[in-house]
């Protein structure tokens, strides 16, 4: 059984300055920002103000709706953070989906998000020296009594740690049970398989009920029994195939099973994670501003 | 020998970081059991309710994402570590 769950891997070192390693990270980023960056340009041609294209109708919802989302959040009077806080999303959302494709999700390298972290960090501190005043920031650390200092400044620096933590964690859990999953349902069939081939009769009915299965699916239109009778169906043939000597390394169980963790951890997971760290990026900057 | 004891500390460091799963699980379905009650009390308020419910969930879950973190931490990178120290 080989599981190998492994970070980044490293394409070539440029050698300057030490060595600067060119991941994945940084060549799929590159690639989710090209995507960005042709469809901002895909979808913002030939705008007009009356007869629109569909395009444009699109456009304008995204825009609308990130627009919204950072008034209804921080107010109006910072919607000039509506672009960033859509770039950011954008990178997020498309840099986990990137799994889909089997490439190496950006958003599961820490320093992919700890970088957007740092940028929220930055932001944060700027609104709150900007609202206070550096001396009044430097004395917000001494509120409410002098003692806590040392707990101000922890729970300053906890902020960017644990939004750069909290979406490279889901991201990465979510690939790490996929791949365990996956590399179980390899053992599972390979042990199923050689359960089965014991004796050619076996099999043959367990093909024989799987292929049932899946004209009964096939009939009532159920998705459910058409994909269970066909994997039963293949696993029933390899079991045949086995007995009779040709040893086909399939791992049959590994088709479709896995789709429903996918659409939890890539699906639900990615969304629901770039969602929460515009979220908490406008609440956190809006806070900053207003304290 | 001692690559040994190093392993095996991580591995049971890793098991017992993940006893930090134990947290945000109780902390979520008692957030989900509230939202469902009060989705019972005013069913017109069920997309808000769930959004919102969605969000804390996602925000309760982040203690549970240090135990992993840490885990991970321990069965990928603190081996390398420590045996380089050896």
């Amino acid at each position: 059984m080989n599981v190998s769950i492994t970070g980044p891997r490293i394409y070539f070192t440029i050698p300057i300055l030490g060595g600067i390693p060119i991941t994945e990270t940084i060549v799929n980023s590159l690639l989710v920002t090209l995507f960005i960056l042709g469809m901002c340009i895909f979808l913002t041609r030939n705008l007009k103000v009356r007869a629109v294209s569909k395009r444009q109708v699109v456009a304008e919802f995204l825009v609308e709706t990130a627009q919204n989302f950072v008034n209804g959040n921080m107010g109006v009077r910072f919607s000039y953070y509506g672009p960033f806080v859509a770039a950011l999303f954008a990178s997020s959302i498309l840099g986990s989906l990137l799994s889909l494709l089997g490439l190496f999700p950006p958003t599961s390298d820490l320093s992919t998000t700890g970088a957007w972290a740092v940028m929220v960090f930055v932001l944060i501190t700027y609104n709150k020296i900007r609202s206070g005043g550096l001396g009044g920031y430097l004395l917000g650390f001494t509120q409410p009594i002098p003692v806590l200092t040392p707990f101000n400044i922890l729970s300053e620096l906890a902020t960017p740690i644990s939004m750069a933590f909290r979406h490279f964690g889901n991201v990465v859990s979510g690939s790490v049970i996929s791949t365990l999953v996956y590399a179980a349902l390899a053992a599972a069939s390979a042990a199923a398989i050689g359960l089965l081939s014991g004796t050619g009769f076996v099999p043959a009915i367990v093909a024989l009920l799987g292929c049932a299965l899946l004209v009964t699916g096939l009939r009532q239109h159920k998705m459910l029994k058409k994909i269970l009778g066909g994997i039963i169906a293949a696993l029933g043939l390899l079991g045949v195939l086995s007995y009779v000597g040709i040893q086909l390394d399939i791992p049959i169980l590994q088709v479709g099973i896995p789709a429903v963790l996918s659409v939890y951890f890539d699906l639900f997971s990615s969304a629901m994670q770039a969602f929460i760290f515009c979220m908490l990026t406008t609440l956190y900057i809006a806070n900053a501003a207003e304290g | 020998m001692e690559r040994a004891i190093v392993l095996m500390g991580c591995a049971i460091g890793a098991g017992l970081a993940l006893i930090a799963g134990i947290g945000p699980g109780i902390g979520e379905g008692y957030a989900v059991g509230k939202a469902l009650e009060s989705i019972g009390r005013q069913p017109e308020c069920k997309g808000d309710v769930t959004s919102t419910m969605l969000l804390g969930c996602a925000i309760a879950e982040t203690t549970g994402i240090y135990g992993f973190v840490t885990g991970l931490l321990l069965i990928f990178v603190a081996p390398g570590i420590f045996m380089g120290l050896l």
